[in-house]
C-alpha cells in the first residue's frame, strides 16, 4: 500500500526513511471516519429495517407503506445530492494535482448544493402537511428522512469548516487529511440517501 | 548522502522522553491529560465504584427477598432497585471496567507510545463519568428508571411511565452510547496502525483480539440500542407511534431493536475478560496457550455469530416457530466457540510445565468453573419449549449471574490482582488474595446455586416479594446470606488494595515471569511506555531470549539481544541517513525507533507491523473535558424539553467540537500553501 514511502538500497523496510505523517498512506484520522460512517450506517440500517418491518407486520402502518407518495421531489433532490458529490470529488483531487483554487470552488458547490436538497426537503414536508403524530408510518418516515437531514447539515458544518481552513491556506496536495475526511463523510450521507430513496419512496411501488 | 552515527544516551534519552511525555501534577494536568495509563486507571476506579453502587441495590434486594411476605421497601423502590441494579452493572461496570483494562494495557502490548487518538481518549472517559452521573441524579427527584434495565414498551411508555423515569433512562444510555462508540473506534484504529515493528496480525497477544472483537461489536451494536431509545423519547416525549398498536406501531419494535443491541452487547461485556484469560493462564501454566490461533477465531467468531442469536430473548413472544427454531439453533451453535476457548484453557492447564496457583490463576479457575455452569444453563434456555418454562423466572436469574460473575467478575479481580502490581508498583497481598477467592467463590456460588431450583419452581423475577409456603423460603433465605458473603468477599478484595498500596511487596518490572511487552519496562511504567520502540518476532517476547526465564518467574535480569526491551544497556546507536537532503520531512533510520522530536510514536501497516509513518501525538488539552461538559448541559436541556437550551448547548457542543480539531503547533504545523 505505502511501499513508495521507502527507499530501496537493499537492507530493506525497516532500514527506510519515514515519512512524519503526511498523507501517503492512509492516516488514523481517516480510518477514524470510516468507522464513524460504519456506525453511522448501522444506524440508519436499524431505521430502515423498523420501516421495513413496520410495514410488514402491522396492519394499521399508514399510508399504504408510502405507495402514493409523489416521485418528483425525491428524485430532484437525489439529483442535488449526487451532483454535490461530483463537485466534492472533483475539489478534492484538484487539491491532490496542487490546485488550491479548484478545491475551494468544489467545497463551495457542494455546499450550495447540500443546501438546496435541505430546502427542497423543507418544501416536501410542508406540502404534504407533514405530522409525525398522525400514524407509526408518518413517525418513521419523517425519523428516517429528518436524521437524514440532520446528517446532511452535519455534513454542510463539516464542510464550512474545512473550507475556512482551505481559504486560510491550510491545504497543500500532501497535507490535506482534513478535506478527505469530509468528504468521505459527505460522500456516505449522498449513500445513504440512496439507500432511502430506494426504501421509502421505490420499494412501495414495487412490492 | 550523509552517515552520521550517533550514540544516544539511554539516559538523556529517557529524561528527555519523560519530559516532553508527562503530565504535570497540577489541576490542570489532571483535568487535561490525555495519558492512556492514566485514563485506564481512572476508567478502572470509576467503574468499581459504580460495581459498588449496583451492588449496595442488589443487598438491598436481597434483604427484602430473604423472608416471604417482607414489607421493607415498597414495589415502586423494588423496581426502581433492580432496574438500577442491572443497568448499573451492565452499563457503568461491566463495560467500562473491561474498557479500562484495556485502555491501561493496549498500547503496553503492543509496544506503543499512546492510543491512536488520545485526547478522544480522555473524551470517552468523560463521558463515561458524566453520563453516571447523569443518570443518578434521578434519585434526587425519586425518579431512578424503574422498568428493568431492557425497559420493555408499553410500560415505559408514556402511558404508564409519564414522569421522568425513563427520559433519565434513555437520555443517559444515549450519552453513554457517545462514550462507548468513540472508545471502540479509538481501539480499532489503535490496535490496526500502531503495533510495533514485527508484531504481525498473528502475533499480537490474545487480549487484543478480544478488544478489537468487542470495538467492531461495539460499533455495530450500539446504533440499534441508539436507534430504540430515540424511538422511544420520541413516543413518549413527541406524540409519534413507533411502539403504539393503535396507530401502526407495535411494541414488538422495541423488543427486536434492543435485542439486536443487547445480546452482542453481553458478548462485548465478557469476551476482553476471556482475552485476559487468555494471557493469565498461559503465565501460571508457564507456557503459551495451547491453540493460540483457534482462540483467536473462536473471539471473532463468537463476536460475529452473537448477531444471529437476539430473538431467544423473545422466545415467548408469539413469534412463528420458523423464527424460534432458527434463533434456537443459532444460540446453541454461538456456544460452540465458547466451548472451543475453554478446551483452549484446560488444555493448557493440562499441558503446563508447572503449575502455579497465584491468586490471579485461582480466579481463572474459579471463572472456568462458573463459565461453564452459566454456559451449561444457557444452553438449556437456547431449547424453545424449555425456555418457555424458564423465562422470566429466577432460573434465567441464576444463568444470567453465572455468566456475569463467572466471566465478567472474576476475570477482572483476577486481572486486578495480576496488572495492578504493574500500574501501582505493588504486589497485593497473596494470603489475604486467597482468602478473598475463597470467600467470593462461596459467596458467589451459594447466592446463585439456588436460583436454578427456586425458579424452576416458578418464582418469578422482579417480585418486589413472595407468599410464603411455595416451597421458595429456605432457598432465598440461603440466596440472601450468600449475597451478604459475597459482599464480604468484595470488601476483602477492597482492603487488599488498600493494604497494598503501602504494604506490598515492591514488584519490578515482570513480578510474574510473564511473556508479553507490557513486563518489559519498570512497574508503573514510565510516562512514555517505551524509550525505543521494540519489535518482536514471535508471539511471547519476553519469553524469547532466555529459557530460564520460564522457570524463574520474578527473576528480573533477562538478558535481551533485542536493545529496544533493555533496559540495563547504556545506550543505543543511531544512524542518521537522508534519503533525500532537501526534503525535511522524511524522518531518519533507526532514530525512528527513539522517535524523540516531540511526542511521537510508530504508524504501521495493518497485517504485518511493518513501519510506516510517524505519528505526532497531541499535548495534554482541556478540550475533550469542556465538551464532555456542554454535552452534557445539551442532555440536560433534552430532559426538560428545552428547545432553545437545547440549540444553544447544541452550538456549544460544535463550537467544542470545531476548537478542538483546530491544528496545533504539535501534532499538524499549518503552513501557506505555496
Amino acid at each position: 500500500m505505502s511501499t513508495s514511502a521507502f527507499v530501496h538500497d537493499g537492507r530493506g523496510p525497516l532500514h527506510a526513511p519515514l515519512p512524519v505523517r503526511l498523507s501517503r498512506a492512509r492516516a488514523p484520522g481517516w480510518w477514524g471516519t470510516v468507522l464513524f460512517c460504519a456506525t453511522e450506517a448501522m444506524l440508519f440500517a436499524c431505521f430502515i429495517a423498523s420501516y421495513f418491518y413496520l410495514r410488514g407486520s402491522v396492519e394499521a402502518f399508514g399510508a399504504e407503506g408510502g405507495k402514493y407518495v409523489p416521485l418528483t421531489r425525491p428524485l430532484i433532490m437525489t439529483a442535488l445530492l449526487i451532483a454535490s458529490s461530483v463537485t466534492a470529488w472533483w475539489g478534492e483531487k484538484g487539491l491532490e494535482a496542487g490546485n488550491g483554487m479548484r478545491l475551494r470552488i468544489g467545497l463551495a458547490l457542494t455546499f450550495l448544493l447540500g443546501a438546496a436538497f435541505l430546502v427542497v426537503q423543507g418544501i416536501e414536508y410542508s406540502s404534504r402537511s407533514m405530522d409525525w403524530t398522525t400514524s407509526a408510518y408518518d413517525s418513521v418516515f419523517m425519523a428516517i428522512t429528518g436524521f437524514h437531514g440532520a446528517h446532511v447539515a452535519g455534513g454542510l458544518l463539516m464542510n464550512a469548516y474545512v473550507q475556512i481552513r482551505a481559504w486560510l491556506g491550510h491545504f497543500n496536495s500532501e497535507r490535506h487529511e482534513a478535506v478527505g475526511n469530509a468528504v468521505l463523510y459527505w460522500h456516505f450521507v449522498d449513500g445513504v440517501w440512496l439507500f432511502i430513496l430506494a426504501s421509502l419512496y421505490l420499494s412501495p411501488r414495487l412490492f | 548522502m550523509a552517515t552520521l552515527v550517533e550514540h544516544v544516551e539511554i539516559e538523556s534519552l529517557e529524561k528527555y522522553l519523560e519530559e516532553t511525555w508527562k503530565t504535570p501534577k497540577t489541576l490542570y494536568g489532571a483535568l487535561a491529560t490525555v495519558d492512556h495509563k492514566k485514563i485506564g486507571k481512572r476508567y478502572l476506579v470509576t467503574a468499581f465504584t459504580f460495581l459498588l453502587l449496583g451492588g449496595l441495590a442488589a443487598m438491598a434486594m436481597r434483604i427484602q427477598l430473604a423472608r416471604p411476605e417482607s414489607r421493607l421497601l415498597s414495589p415502586e423502590v423494588y423496581d426502581q432497585l433492580f432496574s438500577m441494579h442491572g443497568i448499573t452493572m451492565i452499563f457503568w461496570y461491566a463495560s467500562p471496567v473491561l474498557s479500562g483494562f484495556s485502555n491501561y494495557l493496549v498500547p503496553l502490548m503492543l509496544g506503543s507510545r499512546d492510543m491512536a487518538f488520545p485526547r478522544l481518549n480522555a473524551f470517552t472517559y468523560w463521558t463515561f463519568l458524566l453520563s453516571g452521573i447523569f443518570i443518578y441524579t434521578s434519585a434526587l427527584g425519586g425518579v431512578m428508571p424503574h422498568g428493568g434495565w431492557f425497559a420493555y414498551v408499553p410500560l415505559t411508555g408514556p402511558q404508564y411511565s409519564p414522569r421522568l423515569n425513563m427520559d433519565f433512562y434513555a437520555l443517559a444510555l444515549l450519552f453513554l452510547t457517545i462514550s462507548t462508540t468513540a472508545g471502540a473506534i479509538n481501539f480499532i484504529v489503535t490496535i490496526f496502525k500502531t503495533r510495533c515493528p514485527g508484531m504481525s496480525i498473528s502475533r499480537m497477544p490474545l487480549f487484543m483480539w478480544s478488544t478489537l472483537t468487542t470495538s467492531f461489536a461495539m460499533v455495530f451494536s450500539l446504533p440499534a440500542l441508539s436507534a430504540a431509545l430515540l424511538f422511544l423519547k420520541f413516543d413518549r416525549r413527541m406524540g409519534t407511534h413507533f411502539y403504539d398498536p393503535v396507530k401502526g406501531g407495535t411494541p414488538m419494535l422495541w423488543q427486536h431493536l434492543f435485542w439486536t443491541f443487547g445480546h452482542p452487547w453481553v458478548y462485548i461485556i465478557i469476551l476482553p475478560a476471556t482475552g485476559m484469560a487468555s494471557m493469565i493462564i498461559p503465565t501460571f501454566c508457564r507456557r503459551p496457550i495451547v491453540g493460540h490461533v483457534y482462540v483467536a477465531l473462536a473471539t471473532v467468531s463468537t463476536g460475529i455469530l452473537g448477531f444471529g442469536v437476539w430473538a431467544h430473548h423473545m422466545f415467548a413472544t408469539g413469534m412463528p416457530a420458523l423464527s424460534t427454531t432458527f434463533f434456537s439453533a443459532a444460540s446453541m451453535g454461538v456456544s460452540i466457540p465458547s466451548g472451543i476457548q475453554v478446551l483452549a484453557w484446560l488444555a493448557t492447564i493440562w499441558a503446563a510445565r508447572r503449575h502455579v496457583l497465584a491468586t490471579p490463576m485461582l480466579f481463572m479457575l474459579g471463572f472456568i468453573c462458573l463459565f461453564v455452569i452459566g454456559g451449561v444453563s444457557g444452553v438449556m434456555t437456547a431449547s424453545v419449549p424449555f425456555d418457555w418454562q424458564a423465562t422470566d423466572t429466577y432460573f434465567v436469574v441464576a444463568h444470567i449471574h453465572y455468566v456475569l460473575l463467572g466471566i465478567n467478575l472474576f476475570p477482572v479481580l483476577a486481572g486486578f490482582y495480576y496488572w495492578l502490581p504493574k500500574m501501582t508498583g505493588r504486589m497485593l497481598g497473596e494470603r489475604l488474595g486467597k482468602w478473598n477467592f475463597w470467600v467470593l467463590f462461596i459467596g458467589v456460588n451459594l447466592t446463585f446455586f439456588p436460583m436454578h431450583f427456586v425458579g424452576l419452581r416458578g418464582m418469578p423475577r422482579r417480585v418486589y416479594t413472595f407468599p410464603g409456603g411455595m416451597g421458595w423460603d429456605w432457598l432465598n433465605l440461603v440466596e440472601s446470606i450468600g449475597a451478604g458473603i459475597t459482599g464480604i468477599g468484595v470488601l476483602l478484595f477492597i482492603i487488599n488494595v488498600l493494604w497494598s498500596r503501602k504494604h506490598g511487596r515492591l514488584a519490578g518490572p515482570n513480578p510474574w515471569g510473564a511473556s508479553t511487552l507490557e513486563w518489559s519496562m519498570s512497574s508503573p511504567p514510565p510516562e512514555y511506555n517505551f524509550a525505543v520502540i521494540p519489535s518482536v518476532r514471535g508471539r511471547d517476547p519476553m519469553w524469547e531470549r532466555h529459557d530460564t526465564l520460564l522457570d524463574n518467574p520474578g527473576d528480573d535480569r533477562h538478558e535481551m539481544t533485542n536493545p529496544a526491551l533493555s533496559v540495563e544497556r547504556d545506550s543505543v546507536h543511531r544512524e542518521y541517513r537522508r534519503a533525500d537532503e532537501a526534503d525535511p520531512s522524511s524522518a531518519d533510520i533507526q532514530a525512528w525507533r527513539v522517535l524523540d522530536d516531540g511526542k511521537e510514536t510508530l504508524e504501521s501497516t495493518m497485517l504485518d507491523a511493518d513501519p510506516q509513518a510517524v505519528l505526532r501525538m497531541p499535548e495534554d488539552s482541556l478540550w475533550p473535558l469542556i465538551l464532555s461538559l456542554a454535552i452534557t448541559a445539551l442532555f440536560i436541556a433534552l430532559l426538560f424539553k428545552a428547545p432553545v437550551w437545547s440549540l444553544l448547548t447544541f452550538a456549544l457542543c460544535l463550537g467544542c467540537i470545531a476548537a478542538w480539531l483546530w491544528p496545533t503547533r504539535a501534532t499538524f504545523p499549518p503552513e501557506r500553501v505555496a
